[in-house]
């Protein structure tokens, strides 16, 4: 490692984080084998649900490295399943209005958290934080018996409402950090010309902070497209049930059919919009992960 | 412009929470559709006393047990495994764009997909592990899912599948921030490549590992779907939140369930209080930078 974690040439202006390197100069061989081995390790069983995806009937109890007969027959079948697709279409929703409520009522809070003049700013970040670690189980309980009472139960409402328990937070995490990065004195400049703090909130910081927004979207979306616990408490028909809940409610088309094959259908369509996000927002997904976690 | 992010958050998380433990201390049974002040005035805590010292608390010790076996072996290889491949992506500077494409993979892929993925990889018959067995020549014929503590061995390996590429990331970004000049003058002064690790990069890293470490802690310990999906708790995987859905959900006692919820609550928040004292001056510089 020693050859390469140290840059060639020494002079290094500022960026730090985008340390050009010499290139491939000795890259020792057993680097290689790693990179390898964290692709496969990453890679493989996700591939290995793939492979099951492809099987059907007698071929799903080989378990070759390569389906013998590969057939979409288990996509063809959970696509004609209303029940999945209700569940895609409720997922889509849940995840999406959960974001948007959350960047829009989030974004005031972390904005005056990382700018305005505020006692308590430490308290409140802390109690922000410390929310978003409640074990989900110490609200379902509760939520669940709540909305029998008030009709909420099993309804995309009553599956919103307590997704914003973790989106909130997260995403006032994110963008307090984000917000913070940029340079106060366009704002400042905004306030001198007459600018209310709100305008200049909304005509400067917001359309600079738009990759911030994005990130904490992204995360808030993939967040809320995961959630398993509060999805299968607080519903118990296909109207407001999420995919998540629904595959773990699955059973074949038939009772007799080992559905492995059709469950690992619905597994790889379900991955499909994250992978997708995951490709195309690299960069900004692992910014927000690593948003404030190395500024210590 | 706080308050309305703060209203929310009481209405939604606090709220609940507050009345979480209003329901713990009463006695409620959906199935007899009546709710009951717990009946002898002389135990308000019937339920927690119940939970931890009544005919069935071996539950509640067993999951406190299994819930922290599996939260210290999943974190610890994790931040192994993570440590490992985050020191091997920062070496490799070709294609780490890709390299981290394909780490966040597991990470995107729904924690009930994982478990399923794991499910098809350690199914007894045609899974890929008996099958690799079988073709060295070892018992091939274990019921991994079915038996203990091979389930909870799968469910640490699921967890471990997931979130150790988190763990790289995380550590990864710590890494980056290091500047290189520093190793060159280790390098300089005679240190050799483990010693520059041991002093240099792993004390520089701690900040970036402690908060990742947080971060998987507190979710390990609230783990729920993974063994829901994996063995619905059966084999010794019954975690805290777990057993806690299973008595308000499905043996519809709202009381006691809500009195484990509640437990495992406090003990989630005492581990994060701990973990927040230790940490509490990254917060603090962030909050008023």
């Amino acid at each position: 490692m020693e050859a390469a974690s140290v840059p060639a040439t020494v002079e290094r202006a500022g960026t730090k984080a985008k340390q050009r390197r010499s290139t491939g100069q000795g890259t020792p061989w057993w680097l290689w084998v790693a990179v390898f081995a964290i692709v496969v390790f990453c890679l493989f069983p996700f591939y290995w649900l793939l492979n099951t995806s492809l099987k059907t009937g007698p071929d799903l109890s080989t378990s070759a490295l390569l389906p013998p007969s590969p057939t979409l027959d288990n996509y063809q079948s959970i696509f004609n399943d209303s029940n999945f697709t209700t569940a895609l279409k409720n997922s889509a929703i849940v995840a999406l209005v959960t974001t948007a409520l959350s960047l829009i009522v989030g974004s005031f809070c972390a904005y005056a958290l990382a700018r305005l003049r505020m006692r308590r700013k430490f308290l409140i970040l802390a109690i922000v934080l410390s929310i978003s670690t409640f074990p989900q189980i110490a609200i379902a309980a509760p939520i669940f018996k709540l909305w029998r009472d008030v009709g909420l139960y099993d309804t995309i409402p009553g599956l919103v409402i307590p997704y914003l328990t973790f989106a909130l937070p997260l995403t006032i995490y994110i963008l307090t950090s984000f917000f913070k990065e940029i340079p106060r004195d366009l704002e400042e400049a905004a306030l001198v010309d007459g600018a209310t703090n709100f305008e200049a909130f909304r005509k400067v910081v917001v359309p600079l902070a738009a990759p911030g927004l994005a990130t904490a979207g992204i995360l808030t979306f993939i967040a809320a497209w995961n959630e398993f616990l509060l999805a299968i408490t607080l519903t118990s028909s296909t109207s407001a049930r999420t995919v998540p809940a629904a595959i773990a409610f699955f059973t074949g088309s038939t009772q007799f059919e080992q559905p492995l094959g059709t469950i690992s259908a619905a597994s790889v369509v379900i991955s499909i919009p994250l992978i997708l996000l995951v490709l195309f927002f690299q960069k900004r997904i692992v910014a927000g992960l690593t948003a404030g976690a190395v500024k210590g | 412009m706080v308050s309305p992010s703060l209203v929310l958050i009481a209405l939604v998380a606090l709220y609940p929470i507050i009345y979480a433990v209003w329901l713990s201390l009463h006695q409620y049974s959906l199935i007899e559709a009546g709710l009951t002040r717990w009946a002898e005035p002389s135990s308000p805590f019937g339920n927690y006393t119940e939970a931890l010292w009544g005919a069935d608390s071996s539950q509640f010790w067993t999951a406190t047990r299994i819930t922290f076996t599996f939260t210290i072996v999943s974190v610890f290889f994790e931040l192994v495994i993570g440590l490992a491949m985050a020191m091997a992506m920062h070496a490799a500077f070709k294609g780490q764009g890709i390299l981290r494409t394909v780490i966040l993979v597991p990470w995107a892929v729904l924690t009930v997909v994982t478990a399923i993925t794991w499910q098809t990889i350690f199914e007894p018959e045609l899974g890929f592990v008996n099958t690799m067995l079988g073709a060295v020549g070892l018992p091939s014929n274990t019921v991994w899912l079915g038996e203990e503590p091979q389930a909870l061995i799968v469910m640490i390996i699921a967890d471990v599948w997931k979130t150790a590429p988190f763990m790289a990331l995380l550590i990864l970004a710590g890494l980056q921030v290091i500047p290189g000049e520093i190793y060159e003058a280790g390098k300089v002064d005679g240190a050799s490549a483990w010693q520059r690790f041991q002093k240099l990069t792993l004390p520089l890293l701690m900040p970036a590992i402690l908060v990742a470490l947080i971060f998987r802690t507190l979710d390990a310990l609230r783990i729920f779907d993974l063994p829901w999906v994996l063995t619905k708790g059966a084999h010794g995987t019954e975690t805290l939140s777990l057993i806690s859905y299973q008595t308000f959900q499905q043996n519809r006692l709202v009381g006691e369930g809500s009195a484990l919820a509640v437990l495992t609550f406090v003990i989630v928040m005492a581990v994060s209080f701990l973990y927040i004292r230790f940490i509490g001056g990254n917060l603090r510089t962030m909050a008023e930078e």
